[in-house]
């Protein structure tokens, strides 16, 4: 800033702003924040009540559970890895759920139990991509079939859930200000995606996730631990996968083996939307939060509309994902 | 590092001052004593001593092939060893794991910058041992000691910048700042400056003196000798994976060196008699590359090939002979200059567009790019061919029979059978089909890479005999082979190579082994600039 800008003031900071360029790696995820933005601002002008705050919240609240799985996703990705498991792994926990408090278990007991055997199936499948060096793809989609066989193994009916608590929580409002509100599910996701974001960026664990996503062989040269912190991503990832299934349960709210089929590859498709790189080492979970809520805006799009059938959203998606990839793609190029 | 030993170093044959200040010699920082390797049925060292004193830039010498890497991977506990001892500061250690020899102080900078690009520089420099608070990170701090060890090593390099946003050279510079900053007794190159350009080897050169003052011991592996006088003060010098000697730089002058490294003494070779040279009669050549040069294997090079014309490479391994060899072939592809095959300019892609031009090479890791050894002799010889026409217009039968019977015949191919496994065969007969599979396309240059590599003196004659009939008949032929006698005996011209370019060219006159190793060893700048003046001439 020379002294000449500095007295003009106002221009001063128009001039910050105007020659403001951001560092290229942030440039995905500001696309993608653009874009949602202005997907929403197109609603808004589209339709009426679009703009409402509370189709944003609802928007928050019915996709709580896949913010969840994102979050998990992401740290899995960003290794260069995959995790096909986690959709199957709702519907196991939403069973495992429904099933232990309909035998009386507390619900306490139940959610930890939900949560350890999530966490569980998400670590032996790091043990087997790390020291059985199995592709991801193959591990995770035998944990896929796993999960999903142990859901119909619990019930193949529908087991519903009546315990008051989680009803409470289920259907209990959080207001906001005025008439706005949200629930429960939101203030864990979002604790989810805050909590990430520290441990991504500010530990040890977090920058080795970046660093073997760059270059497995120079993390593991640099002696960081990659062996535990592989095996660890999937843990993240089960882990997710299983407090996923315990918001979706809030939606829900019952325990059936149908739930979540196909939304692994929502969790994919929202991390890869939100500038998370296929292969590895770039991305931030901020990110995933945004690619989940573009997802979300395509689907109210066509609620709000009502003569689009609910295909559409996935035709929506599928141009948007291939849209982000090739962005992705030129950009890697470039760096190279 | 005070504890006193019974044994003193063995190797004590020269003990002038040189790059060690102190007046008696230091306690070396480590030493390896007898170390003995075994892939296998190969010994891949055998009985190597290296000991490193502090504050001095130590040269590991040798071919490739001589062991240096082993011995290195051996040192940094990427190969345990069969027998000998490693003693880090008066202390016998056993490496089993990389990060238990840096646990001792002994850090390794390999030729591939082993840094992760989408990381900062502060944090390729220290994640693992970062500066922590309350379990995070603390990032400040991290910069903070990021940017005072780059300063302490003269570099200006924003700590906080993306890693992958700098040059090559630059993360190279890094990962020895990560190297450091580990209180490394020891910092290993491995071949750092392969791929740097001279400003910026003169820049790692500076953050080495720095870290000799300060008592590090670096070992510094190079293939460019100009490099290892400039900086090196004393040099371990392997052959065969065996050690040859412990010498100071300043007291070996650079032919004494090559004659170490290859094993031979000068006087003991003699001069070969040779084929009477042919004389180039055509003026139009079949290939002239002007400038031609890719970053890190080959420097800008001119060369011309003449019809009928035999021309010999020379040069000690990794001096660049394979290099420019793929340049012409189209195997690799040039950063820059022109190459005009028969007057017209061409920018090979791929092979295919070489073969096209009738442009033929054999590689000289046969195994791994020549033989396929689950198909015949008969199929193995058709591939080329087969391949320029296209796979959709086979060769006719009565083609092939003919074909694949002359060559077996011409060549004296063992067994005499098309159709048996080249598995089977020996590799001088292996190498006769390979000779054969670029010969059936008739080629009017033929690249030839260490044709003659391990096979036995028969084989050896033949296909020497086969290449001087060649070219007889008007083919124009590159000959690499590490064997000098060969080249000579066999070029009509002969190309010198060293560190990655050619320094010299010249008819083959009279040319004695000894003449080579000689434009081989050099005199520094002076050599490159006579070389010049006489090629410009020619």
């Amino acid at each position: 800033m020379s002294a000449a800008t500095a007295t003009l003031g106002t221009t001063s900071l128009w001039d910050k702003v105007r020659t403001y360029s951001p560092p290229p790696r942030f440039l995905p995820l500001i696309v993608t924040i653009a874009l949602f933005a202005g997907m929403f601002g197109a609603g808004s002008v589209r339709y009426e009540n679009f703009g409402d705050p509370q189709v944003f919240l609802s928007l928050m609240i019915n996709n709580a559970h896949l913010i969840v799985l994102a979050v998990g996703m992401t740290f899995v990705i960003l290794t260069g890895g995959i995790d096909l498991s986690v959709g199957s792994v709702v519907a196991m926990s939403t069973m495992i759920l429904a099933k232990t408090l309909e035998k009386g278990w507390s619900l306490p007991v139940a959610i930890v139990t939900v949560l350890l055997i999530a966490t569980l199936l998400g670590t032996v499948m790091g043990l087997l991509i790390h020291y059985f060096d199995i592709q991801p793809f193959i591990a995770t989609l035998a944990g896929l079939f796993l999960a999903r066989g142990v859901a119909y193994l619990i019930s193949i009916e529908s087991i519903p859930i009546a315990n008051e608590t989680f009803m409470k929580w289920a259907y209990e409002p959080i207001t906001l200000w005025s008439t706005y509100w949200i629930r429960w599910s939101v203030v864990v996701a979002l604790i989810a995606v805050a909590v990430a974001a520290y441990v991504l960026a500010f530990t040890r664990f977090g920058r080795t996730v970046y660093a073997i996503g760059g270059n497995e062989s120079s993390a593991m040269l640099m002696g960081l631990r990659v062996g535990v912190v592989k095996v660890g991503v999937y843990a993240v990832s089960g882990f997710c996968a299983g407090l996923g299934g315990l918001l979706f349960a809030l939606n829900t709210p019952s325990g059936n083996s149908l739930h979540a089929v196909g939304m692994e590859l929502d969790a994919i498709a929202a991390a890869v939307i939100g500038g998370i790189l296929l292969t590895g080492g770039r991305g931030y979970v901020v990110g995933a939060l945004v690619g989940v809520l573009v997802l979300g805006v395509i689907q109210t799009f066509i609620i709000f509309d009502g003569t689009l059938t609910s295909w559409w959203t996935r035709i929506a998606i599928g141009v948007l994902l291939l849209v982000f990839v090739v962005i992705q793609r030129l950009m890697t190029r470039r760096q190279t | 590092m005070t504890t006193t030993h019974e044994e003193r170093p063995v190797t004590t044959t020269t003990q002038n001052a040189g790059g060690v200040p102190a007046a008696q010699t230091p306690e070396p920082v480590i030493e390896m004593r007898d170390i003995s390797i075994t892939f296998g049925n190969v010994r891949a060292l055998d009985g190597v001593s290296l000991r490193l004193l502090p504050g001095e830039v130590h040269a590991l010498m040798g071919e490739n092939g001589a062991g240096k890497s082993t011995l290195i991977k051996a040192l940094t506990g990427v190969y345990t060893i069969d027998s000998g001892t490693i003693v880090v500061g008066g202390e016998e250690h056993q490496f089993s794991t990389p990060a238990a020899a840096q646990a001792a102080g002994i850090s390794t900078v390999y030729q591939e910058v082993n840094l992760v690009p989408n990381l900062t520089v502060a944090e390729n420099m220290l994640l693992g041992r970062e500066p922590r608070f309350l379990g995070g990170i603390n990032v400040r701090a991290m910069n903070r000691r990021a940017a005072a060890t780059l300063e302490r090593l003269g570099l200006d390099i924003d700590p906080r910048s993306m890693l992958g946003d700098h040059p090559i050279a630059i993360q190279q510079l890094v990962a020895i700042a990560r190297a450091v900053d580990v209180e490394a007794r020891v910092v290993i190159l491995d071949e750092p400056t392969s791929s740097l350009d001279a400003d910026e080897v003169e820049k790692l050169f500076e953050v080495m003196r720095r870290l000799r003052a300060d008592g590090v011991a670096i070992v510094f592996v190079s293939h460019f000798l100009d490099q290892i006088y400039e900086i090196a003060d004393r040099m371990t010098i392997l052959r065969n994976g065996r050690l040859v000697e412990e010498r100071m730089v300043a007291d070996t002058t650079q032919l004494q060196l090559v004659q170490l490294m290859i094993g031979r003494e000068l006087e003991a070779l003699e001069r070969l008699d040779r084929a009477a040279t042919h004389q180039v009669t055509t003026t139009e050549p079949v290939l002239k590359a002007v400038g031609l040069s890719r970053k890190g294997s080959l420097e800008a090079t001119d060369l011309c090939l003449y019809d009928g014309e035999v021309v010999g490479v020379a040069g000690l391994l990794g001096s660049g002979r394979t290099e420019l060899a793929r340049l012409l072939f189209g195997a690799d592809t040039a950063d820059n200059g022109t190459l005009e095959i028969r007057s017209a300019r061409r920018r090979l892609r791929s092979p295919r567009h070489a073969i096209d031009r009738k442009v033929a090479f054999s590689s000289e890791d046969r195994k791994a790019e020549g033989v396929i050894a689950d198909l015949t002799v008969a199929d193995n010889m058709l591939l080329a061919l087969q391949a320029s026409r296209g796979w959709l217009r086979p060769i006719p039968q009565a083609t092939r029979n003919r074909l694949v019977a002359d060559y077996i015949e011409a060549l004296d191919i063992r067994p005499a059978d098309p159709n048996a496994l080249m598995r089977n065969l020996s590799g001088g007969n292996q190498q006769k089909v390979l000779l054969a599979r670029w010969l059936i396309t008739e080629p009017e240059l033929l690249i030839l890479d260490e044709p003659t590599r391990g096979i036995d003196i028969g084989a050896k004659a033949q296909i020497q005999a086969k290449v001087a009939e060649l070219a007889g008949k008007g083919m124009s032929v590159v000959f690499i082979s590490a064997e000098l006698e060969e080249v000579l005996r066999l070029s009509d011209r002969l190309v010198v190579m060293r560190d990655r370019r050619k320094i010299d060219e010249r008819r083959n006159h009279d040319v004695t082994v000894s003449d080579v190793l000689e434009i081989i060893a050099g005199q520094g700048d002076a050599a490159g600039s006579r070389t010049e003046e006489e090629t410009s001439r020619d």
